[in-house]
């Protein structure tokens, strides 16, 4: 894999945990990779697998979900619908052959902007070995079908 | 005056949507009253020449179903989009893939591999089907296989869609009765794009089960439990139940028999990616906390794509198994 490649992350985080976190990590001037997108949630439990898959089909190498750690979430345990989901979307993300390092799921309270870096910076790291997903775009239906239609035994042979 | 033509077409399906059409008894009869049946295969006998020959835009209405799988498929599509003012996706296989859709999970070598060297196979020189053959008496040619299956909508536009696996015949029923109405004056299309022979909601809004609070804490197979309450939510009762992500429009009928519904009229409105949200409810209602006994709950699902994407995996977000998907040009 050349060394150029830049993964592109896409974070869902917390309104009162992980994007704090991200903010703390910030004025703390801890240093971590730019990689990182981050989209602010009200909770990790808003997080539904679409999100994710969207980001994925539309060019992300990677998709971080980050919450309040369990048992202290703001809206007492809705981090652990992100937990069930994010273990039933690595179990069918396996079958389209998308590694499970691709999609990671951390926890990191308002005062651990160094642990929320370091999740990005290992991420990044890990997501670079694996290289570009580069999913293929969905296809779009012919605005116009072709004037000449080859015939079905042109087609054939 | 000559009445407007009418069409259906199969591409890659089962042929279950041509029996829900002549399920619609009479209904079939005030069709060919209404138009002139100029193509259909299941029922009479044109060649396809006889298409091609057809000025374009011909056709006032083709119905089509099957998914997208072959070159052959795909050159039907094109062709019948000329040859059609209305082109109609018609059947979970034409809208989402439907089962043969589920092929997208693996490359064509492993299907290959499955169906023609499978444990239940014997073939010891390992032969595969041939696109082309040349036989002592003439060239043989097999329409060859695409990487992945496609549906009608990825390939040429469509203008409306008739979901269901098959749709329910009643559905059918309002469709045909509505082109008849268009036919003699008495309505107006809808909107381009329309779905038509559905509903608006979802399977759980229209199932009579009683529906209370969900704590899923093990995920059975229906014969694995040995007794079904008659009146209660099964998702409620452990089994793994699509309604809440599907579209409704079939009277919930595999619900009020005791069979959880399995998806078949694909996404409910406002749902981008059916499997998504079905993990969304699913995972949602599993009542652990533990990493391990979510686990334990999850392993009743042992084919967690195959089963949320049952219909679905053609038209969804990612659409493939990403070997496949790099077979794609």
């Amino acid at each position: 894999m050349s060394d150029s490649f830049e993964p592109v992350i896409i974070g869902f985080t917390c309104n009162w945990c992980s994007y704090r976190a991200a903010d703390h990590a910030g004025m703390t001037r801890t240093q971590y990779p730019p990689n990182a997108r981050l989209i602010r949630l009200m909770c990790s439990g808003r997080l539904d697998p679409t999100f994710v898959l969207k980001a994925l089909a539309d060019g992300a190498d990677g998709v971080l979900i980050a919450g309040c750690h369990p048992g202290e979430c703001h809206y007492l345990e809705q981090n652990y619908k992100a937990l069930r989901r994010h273990r039933l979307l690595q179990r069918t993300l396996a079958q389209f052959g998308i590694e499970p390092e691709r999609v990671r799921l951390a926890w990191a309270s308002a005062a651990e902007g160094v642990k929320f870096a370091a999740e990005i910076s290992e991420m990044v790291e890990e997501v670079r070995k694996l290289g570009p997903l580069n999913w293929p775009a969905r296809p779009r239906p012919l605005a116009t079908v072709p004037a000449d239609i080859p015939v079905l035994s042109e087609v054939a042979a | 005056m000559s009445k407007p033509k009418f069409a259906m077409y199969w591409a890659s399906a089962c042929g279950g949507c041509e029996i829900a059409v002549l399920n619609t008894d009479e209904k079939v009869l005030e069709l060919d009253a209404n138009f002139d049946v100029a193509f259909w295969p299941a029922a009479m006998d044109v060649k396809y020449q006889e298409v091609e020959a057809m000025e374009d835009a011909s056709l006032l209405v083709t119905l089509f179903n099957g998914a997208i799988r072959t070159d052959e498929n795909e050159h039907m599509a094109h062709l019948l989009r000329r040859k059609s003012k209305i082109l109609v996706a018609f059947g979970s296989c034409a809208n989402e893939g439907c089962i043969p859709g589920l092929a997208n999970l693996s490359t064509r070598e492993d299907l290959f591999e499955r169906a023609y060297s499978g444990p239940s196979t014997e073939n010891p020189e390992h032969l595969r089907p041939q696109t082309i053959w040349r036989a002592p008496e003439g060239v043989l040619t097999l329409t060859p296989l695409q990487p992945v299956v496609r549906t009608l909508d990825q390939v040429v536009e469509v203008d409306y869609h008739v979901p269901g696996c098959p749709p329910e015949s009643r559905q059918i029923a309002v469709v045909l009765d509505l082109l008849i109405a268009v036919v003699n004056g008495a309505a107006e299309l809808p909107p381009k794009g329309a779905v038509l022979g559905a509903g608006e909601s979802t399977v759980c809004d229209e199932c009579p089960r009683s529906r209370d609070v969900k704590r899923l804490t093990k995920l059975s197979r229906i014969q694995e439990l040995p007794s079904l309450d008659t009146t209660t939510c099964l998702l409620e009762q452990g089994l793994m139940c699509s309604g809440p992500a599907t579209r409704s429009g079939c009277d919930s009928r595999c619900p009020n028999v005791g069979a959880p519904c399995i998806g078949c009229y694909g996404a409910a409105p406002g749902v981008l990616d059916q499997g998504a949200r079905l993990m969304t409810a699913i995972a949602s209602v599993v009542d652990e906390k533990e990493p391990e006994a979510i686990d334990r709950v999850l392993d009743g699902l042992p084919d967690p794509a195959g089963t949320f994407y049952r219909f679905s995996l053609a038209h969804s977000l990612l659409r493939a198994n990403r070997a496949a998907l790099a077979e794609t040009p």
